[in-house]
């Protein structure tokens, strides 16, 4: 019973979205079909955002703010590809190229900044967003069309000076990545079922035959988890195969292969890092700096790397954003970006201390359904679309807020316990 | 190691120590807070405040080669090793994780060929092996496996000790007051590993304030004093006595010991009951006291044993409980107003952080605790009560005049003055309260002679000629002795014995390192 509220309560902010969710879903009122698409599009439209705060996270760096910086890199490398005119899925893998080494500098730099302001990196990186904001503006507002010269008066006010205000990528580019591939949603729930199946029984060999004993314990628990979670998805699969409506709906859902494995590729990156020596490294200086110190472990190095694979991994994620809209809003596309993707992390359950590749990916699918169906909400219960409008960007705020919050009451809670165990003794 | 001298800023912590250490010999190191201990085990580490501050003069020679330490990391590749004293574990990851901190084994991979050694994956089972190896040579049977979090802190030293020896080049292990956390038994089998870890070649520095233990277990003890090596002797011959006497004894002359009182008839101004107070680093862990009126009472006793939490806690600046009865009254514990308004003073050990505001005139800060507390330097002007800066500036002159605070006047800032000034200011301002009962922590700490004596004198004029009943908590035993009426040893939280100023050095000693009278009995049997 203590187990089922002290879950219930370590839970809380996805408990709320749940039942928010729901009650915006009821209240649009919206098709399923159009629903399923908005989830997907936007699932695969934020996903690499939203991963790349989990490093940072591991790392004792809290939610790392400073993603901004890594969009503007990737803003950057677009208007390059832009100004150029670059084509189809070439231009997109331009843009990769280009946008790397700019991350990796910024992110050197970030890093940098934040080992000097140990403790406060969260308001350190808020700050230096705005800040970057400006020096961002300057070089595209002022800087194009005085010192650095641009001929191209499509992407140019007027005048010469300064780049309009939304950039369009070329028609062949836009949404390249996810036009490359695509199947139906019908198709790749199923074959999603097949593949889930497939991990649960490789685990299962794995641990059993090779695992250490601390896995095979862990595994034993969460084996009925999978379990759970087998015959749920299965029974969602069988129920979507029956329900002709439904299945219809999913039909015409088109899921964008290409762009969900490179979601996936870098969620087996992240994966991958963490469970090599580094990323115990990083697990290691989040837990205690002093500690790591001690133990000969390169503490700042070790927070560069973090801050350096973030701000990259948040470039990509902007270029896969921009290549999925297909235009971005020059001066202002990037500002709401670490806000809106640590909101999607701490929805799924994490914390500034805890984050996992599955607290990201439940994240986003419940703030976007959120995203989606509030301003039709809005707009049947109130008449108007402002509301929703307003209410979204509240909710994504007031998640943040509420994260923090909980998380200094549950240290707080948690050391008053300690001390009640010590003094117990 | 020898003839290591360490100044810091002028001022000289160590005084030539020199010690020599056999493979599978274990050296106790004891001595009072301040000794030096800590600072002679920073040099031996290289900490970066050794070299930060113009490194030490001496030579540390190790097996056979003069070398120069520069950092802990190299001292660990050396093969010189530390229990500490406050866990260096991460809560969050398992036995085996902490154990292989830094020294995890890995396994090459596809990535990690091109992109360096930080890319290979951990190789958790051998991990886990060679955990289990080291666990079951300290005896500790929990899983290898176990999140270190919510272990018993008995536990966790084992499992720090563990990490030493399972680094397979370690020489030397410093242990830094291991028991002072763990219980009875488990510090018996502590000491019991440490022999054994000992019996297979490793030499082992042991830095402990039981005297009992370094009795038991040392084969040579060093004791220091004010940065000086006293003298070192065999371990078996030693008794706990004579240790005692030898760490505390400064020889104080009978003429500065106070003059005895008699405070039998006197009424109970303060009385606590079962005082718990929840300081960090200085817990109370439940005292019972009575405070005679007009009496000087002392606290002593080592750092982090508690002795400074109960002036915090009676003036709730730290979470207490308990009783706590005030002229026949029970008080509201936690509530620091209400403990002010009854005329109870405080004068805090954190001269710079809760004493002063550094930036604010010396006139303020004397008077601004009592324009809070008791509407005093006030007048009214229409509705709103303005500062009496006549008054202020008079009831300022006075106290600077009485204290002989060296000053350029009443408007100077505080942080331009001396420490010895400072604690003289900090002093004014819990006067100008007028309290029945002045607790004073520290008053001597980082200030000159002069000033000290001068300190220490008014301390006993208020008492003798104004009645005021003083607590003072204090380090230096030898200021408590020559002005107080009784001293109170606080040792673990709790009060381990009370003593009169002038009894024997040795009986201090004693009190401080947690041995009772009853236990040497004990032994000597």
């Amino acid at each position: 019973m203590k187990n089922i509220k002290e879950f219930l309560l370590n839970n809380i902010v996805t408990e709320i979205f749940i039942v928010l969710c729901t009650a915006a879903i009821i209240l649009s009122d919206q098709t399923t079909s159009f629903l399923l698409e908005q989830i997907v599009v936007r699932f695969f439209r934020n996903g690499v955002l939203v991963l790349s705060l989990i490093i940072p996270v591991l790392a004792g760096l809290g939610l790392n703010f400073g993603i901004v910086l890594g969009a503007m890199s990737a803003q950057t490398a677009a208007i390059i590809i832009t100004y150029w005119n670059f084509e189809g899925i070439g231009a997109i893998f331009l843009m990769i190229l280009l946008s790397t080494p700019i991350s990796v500098f910024l992110g050197i730099l970030i890093g940098k900044l934040f080992n000097k302001t140990k403790g406060q990196e969260m308001i350190t990186g808020m700050i230096l967003g705005f800040f970057a904001n400006g020096v961002y503006q300057f070089i595209f507002m002022v800087l194009v069309g005085t010192v650095i010269p641009v001929n191209n008066p499509d992407i140019t006010i007027s005048g010469g000076v300064g780049l309009i205000n939304t950039m369009q990528l070329n028609e062949t580019a836009v949404g390249a990545l996810d036009k490359f591939i695509t199947i139906s949603l019908d198709k790749a729930f199923l074959y999603g079922f097949i593949i889930y199946a497939f991990i649960g029984i490789v685990r299962a060999v794995y641990t059993n035959k090779w695992g250490t004993e601390a896995a095979r314990q862990k595994w034993g628990k969460i084996k009925w988890f999978y379990l759970a979670g087998a015959v749920v998805y299965g029974g969602a699969v069988f129920y979507t195969r029956i329900n002709e409506r439904l299945n219809l709906a999913m039909a015409f859902v088109d899921v964008p292969v290409f762009t969900m494995i490179l979601v996936v590729f870098v969620a087996l990156v992240i994966q991958f890092l963490v469970s090599t020596k580094l990323g115990q490294d990083f697990r290691s200086v989040g837990q205690n700096m002093k500690v790591a110190v001690s133990a000969g472990i390169n503490v700042d190095k070790t927070r560069i790397i973090a801050i350096v694979i973030s701000t990259v991994l948040a470039a990509w994620g902007q270029i896969i954003y921009i290549q999925n809209i297909g235009n971005f809003a020059t001066y202002t596309a990037h500002e709401q970006v670490a806000t809106f993707a640590i909101a999607a992390l701490l929805v799924g359950g994490a914390s500034i201390k805890k984050a996992t590749i599955g607290q990201a990916f439940l994240g986003i699918i419940l703030f976007h359904i959120l995203f989606t169906v509030a301003p039709m909400a809005g707009a049947n219960l109130f008449g108007d679309t402002q509301i929703g409008e307003y209410f979204r960007v509240f909710v994504s705020y007031g998640v943040i807020a509420l994260a923090l919050v909980l998380h200094t009451v549950k240290t707080v809670r948690q050391k008053m316990q300690q001390r009640q165990n010590e003094d117990t003794m | 190691m020898q003839n290591i001298e360490k100044e810091y800023y002028g001022n000289k912590v160590l005084k030539g120590v020199s010690i020599d250490l056999k493979a599978g010999e274990i050296l106790a190191i004891i001595g009072e807070n301040g000794a030096g201990k800590s600072t002679l085990m920073n040099v031996l580490f290289g900490m970066p405040e050794i070299h930060g501050t113009g490194g030490y003069k001496g030579k540390i020679i190790y097996k056979g080669k003069e070398v120069v330490i520069k950092s802990p990391h190299h001292a660990m590749e050396l093969g010189i090793g530390m229990v500490h004293q406050e866990f260096m574990l991460l809560p969050n990851f398992t036995i085996t994780e902490n154990i292989k901190l830094n020294r995890e084994i890995t396994k090459k991979n596809l990535i990690s060929t091109v992109g360096g050694k930080r890319l290979e994956l951990l190789d958790l089972k051998s991990m886990g092996k060679q955990a289990r190896e080291a666990l079951d040579k300290v005896g500790l049977g929990v899983g290898e496996w176990t999140v270190v979090e919510g272990m018993p802190v008995g536990y966790m030293q084992f499992v720090e000790i563990a990490r030493e020896i399972d680094k397979k080049e370690i020489q030397v292990i410093v242990f830094d007051e291991p028991t002072a956390v763990l219980t009875e038994s488990e510090s018996q089998r502590l000491l019991a590993v440490m022999k054994k870890i000992a019996a297979e070649g490793v030499g082992i520095i042991f830095i402990s304030h039981k005297l009992d233990e370094v009795i038991e277990v040392a084969d040579k003890i060093m004791v220091m004093r004010d940065g000086e090596q006293i003298t070192t002797i065999a371990g078996k011959s030693a008794s706990a006595m004579q240790l005692a006497e030898l760490m505390v004894g400064r020889g104080i002359d009978s003429s500065q010991i106070a003059e005895k009182r008699n405070f039998d008839g006197a009424e109970n101004i303060l009385e606590l009951k079962n005082f718990r107070v929840d300081m960090p680093g200085e817990k109370v862990k439940g005292i019972d006291l009575k405070v005679k009126k007009g009496e000087i009472i002392g606290f002593a006793g080592l750092a982090g044993y508690g002795k400074l939490g109960i002036a915090n806690g009676i003036m709730g600046l730290h979470p207490a409980s308990g009783e706590m009865i005030f002229e026949g009254r029970p008080m509201k514990l936690n509530d620091t107003m209400s403990i002010l308004k009854n005329h109870i003073a405080f004068v805090s050990e954190d001269r710079k952080g809760v004493g002063l505001v550094l930036d604010n005139s010396i006139e303020n800060n004397i008077t601004v605790p009592a324009m809070q507390v008791q509407k005093k330097y006030l007048k009214k002007v229409l509705f709103f009560s303005q500062m009496d800066r006549k008054s202020i500036s008079e009831q300022a002159e006075r106290m600077i005049k009485e204290l002989k605070i060296k000053c350029t006047g009443t408007k100077q800032k505080v942080g331009a003055l001396s420490g010895g000034n400072q604690q003289k200011v900090c002093i004014a301002a819990a006067l100008a309260l007028e309290p029945d009962l002045l607790l004073v922590s520290e008053p001597t700490r980082g200030i000159d002679i002069g000033a000290k004596q001068i300190v220490l004198d008014y301390l006993k004029r208020l008492n003798r000629e104004k009645g005021m009943t003083v607590v003072i908590t204090s380090s230096e035993l030898k200021e408590l002795r020559s002005i107080c009426d009784r001293i109170v040893v606080v040792t673990q939280g709790k009060v381990a014995g009370e003593l009169k100023p002038d009894a024997p050095d040795g009986e201090f000693g004693m009190l401080m390192s947690g041995v009772t009278k009853k236990e040497e009995g004990e032994r000597n049997e």
